[in-house]
């Protein structure tokens, strides 16, 4: 099967790698997936306190190229997004940007997982209620 | 000059040899007759060119002409023997012993066996992919037919040690087949020194054809028969109808015969540079060598590379450099390898492994490149691998509580 030019793009040119300082209220981490599943990703947002902005994003993620690909594409989207608007990511949206065949859904939606997943981190740490989702289960 | 993209794949399928291609040619075009064609010249060439491959195939293996029955590959030879045994021997019992690592085609064949009324062992091998002897002999009854054990494992390139099973086998009376895909053409293989009964194996991964293989069957001490899958027009003794795939077989002639003459040869210069390879990769942190480092293939390699995904690592060089990996990202099923698993491996390791299967053409110079482009690609990944850098932070991964789905 061969990958979409997006994915080996964002493959060979990976956008936000690295780490945040997750001791800072300002920043949330979601860690997601498993090492025995073959994906795990680690996703962190900063917001500014002041306008609800996330002004930075960061990933690390061990994974083949759908999943890095998914996510360093979901640390570009996050960026200058408001938390509210981040809530909104969806995982179909990252499958079609890049082009993910079926048997790479689960990549993406493991990417909207840890979006998810560190904003309810950067809300608990705020004193916020975390926020519901539904499953996907397309695991 | 470096031509890419480099095939370091050879347990999947080698390329044929120009010289079997060459062999095989005249048996497509002037030489087309049906070897069981018995009144004329066309039929006569053909036949002839096909005992002169039998007799080729057969002593490759030590084996006698009479004993090979050609079929269209070792799928079909696995299928051929297991349930060729178990439908001849049904009076004699049910019982089959095999092992978890064994290839596809020999376990769902056992898996289909069972749904006959046969009675299957699956014996564990232990960390270094070797079965146990104290377990099999255990696990022989009275109502054993068959043990059925690889010569040497697709995935890791271990080799059973077949004389020490024969000598058990013997002892109580029972039928040995072997999967000798991996194993034929590559190492030293002699069905009456091995005490081997029954074996398959393949042209295509000896350099020749794809579509043909064969399956030994003994005809002395003792006589095996088995009962034919296919039926028709008798041919190959009555144990494999269809009629014969001549340029096929003779290819298949050819690639035997090289390998018999050139194994020595061949084996002192891949085994150089497999070693070269595995040395410098087993000096990246945190990498593991699968299988076991003695009793193994001289052109196999497979290694993890700790907190790296293998399909993701794969792609940092593939379309330069064709290799496989255990990972399931690869395969349709989303798990990762069965005998990585079989061998104790996590499967965080089974889905950082890759496979490495050098060839006769394989050079010293796509040796050094690829050593270069995996090390690369192994740090590259890791500087983005959120288990490296809790694995550098000192954290212990097995401690943490991952979400599985």
């Amino acid at each position: 099967m061969a990958y979409s030019e997006k994915v080996i793009d964002h493959y060979q040119h990976p956008k936000n790698v690295g780490t945040l300082d997750k001791s800072k209220s300002s920043v949330g981490t979601g860690l997601v997936g498993a090492p025995e599943c073959g994906d795990v990703m680690r996703l962190q947002i900063e917001v500014d306190d002041a306008t609800g902005v996330i002004k930075d994003a960061k990933f690390k993620t061990f994974g083949c190229g759908s999943a890095i690909a998914s996510s360093s594409l979901a640390t570009e989207w996050l960026k200058g997004k408001t938390v509210d608007e981040a809530v909104k990511i969806d995982n179909m949206t990252i499958v079609e940007e890049l082009n993910l065949p079926p048997v790479k859904i689960h990549c993406s939606v493991l990417a909207e997982d840890a979006v998810k997943a560190a904003i309810n981190d950067y809300r608990k740490k705020n004193g916020l209620e975390e926020l519901q989702f539904e499953e996907k289960g397309v695991h | 000059m470096l031509q890419f993209p480099i095939y370091l794949d050879h347990n999947a399928t080698t390329p044929c040899d120009p010289r079997v291609v060459e062999a095989m040619i005249p048996y497509f075009t002037n030489n087309f007759g049906n070897a069981a064609s018995r009144n004329h010249s066309f039929g006569w060439q053909a036949e002839e060119a096909v005992d002169y491959a039998r007799e080729q195939v057969a002593k490759l293996i030590g084996a006698d002409p009479k004993e090979i029955i050609f079929t269209s590959g070792a799928t079909e030879g696995d299928n051929l023997g297991i349930k060729g045994v178990f439908e001849m021997y049904a009076s004699k019992g049910n019982h089959i012993i095999t092992c978890n690592i064994e290839h596809k085609a020999v376990l769902d064949t056992c898996r289909h066996l069972e749904k006959e009324g046969a009675e299957i062992t699956y014996l564990d091998v232990k960390p270094n992919g070797l079965i146990d002897l104290s377990e099999l002999e255990a696990a022989i009854k009275p109502t054993t037919i068959l043990i059925a054990i690889m010569y040497a494992n697709n995935e890791i390139g271990t080799v059973m040690p077949m004389r020490e099973i024969s000598a058990i086998a013997r002892k109580h009376g029972v039928l040995v087949f072997s999967d000798g895909v991996q194993a034929v053409g590559k190492i030293p293989v002699d069905v009456n020194k091995d005490g081997i009964d029954l074996m398959a194996f393949t042209a295509h991964k000896m350099y020749g054809p794809k579509g043909v293989g064969a399956l030994y069957v003994r005809r002395k001490n003792p006589r095996v028969k088995v009962t034919a899958q296919i039926d028709g027009g008798g041919h190959e003794r009555g144990m494999r109808s269809g009629t014969l795939n001549v340029p096929g077989i003779v290819g298949f002639g050819k690639a035997c015969e090289i390998c018999m003459n050139e194994m020595e040869s061949d084996t002192a210069r891949i085994i150089k540079l497999r070693d070269k390879l595995e040395q410098s990769l087993l000096k990246v942190e945190e990498s593991y060598l699968n299988g076991d480092k003695e009793h193994r293939l001289p052109h196999v390699s497979n290694i993890s590379f700790k907190y790296v995904e293998g399909e993701g690592l794969m792609m940092g060089f593939n379309k330069n450099i064709a290799l496989s990996s255990g990972s399931a990202c690869t395969s349709a099923s989303l798990e990762p390898s069965y005998v990585l698993k079989a061998l104790g491996l996590g499967d965080d390791l089974a889905h950082s492994s890759l496979r490495f299967g050098l060839g006769r053409y394989t050079t010293e110079e796509q040796i050094d490149y690829t050593i270069e482009q995996v090390t690369n690609t192994v740090n590259k990944l890791r500087d983005m691998s959120p288990l490296w850098e809790m694995f550098k932070e000192g954290i212990d991964l097995s401690t943490i509580e991952w979400a599985h789905h």
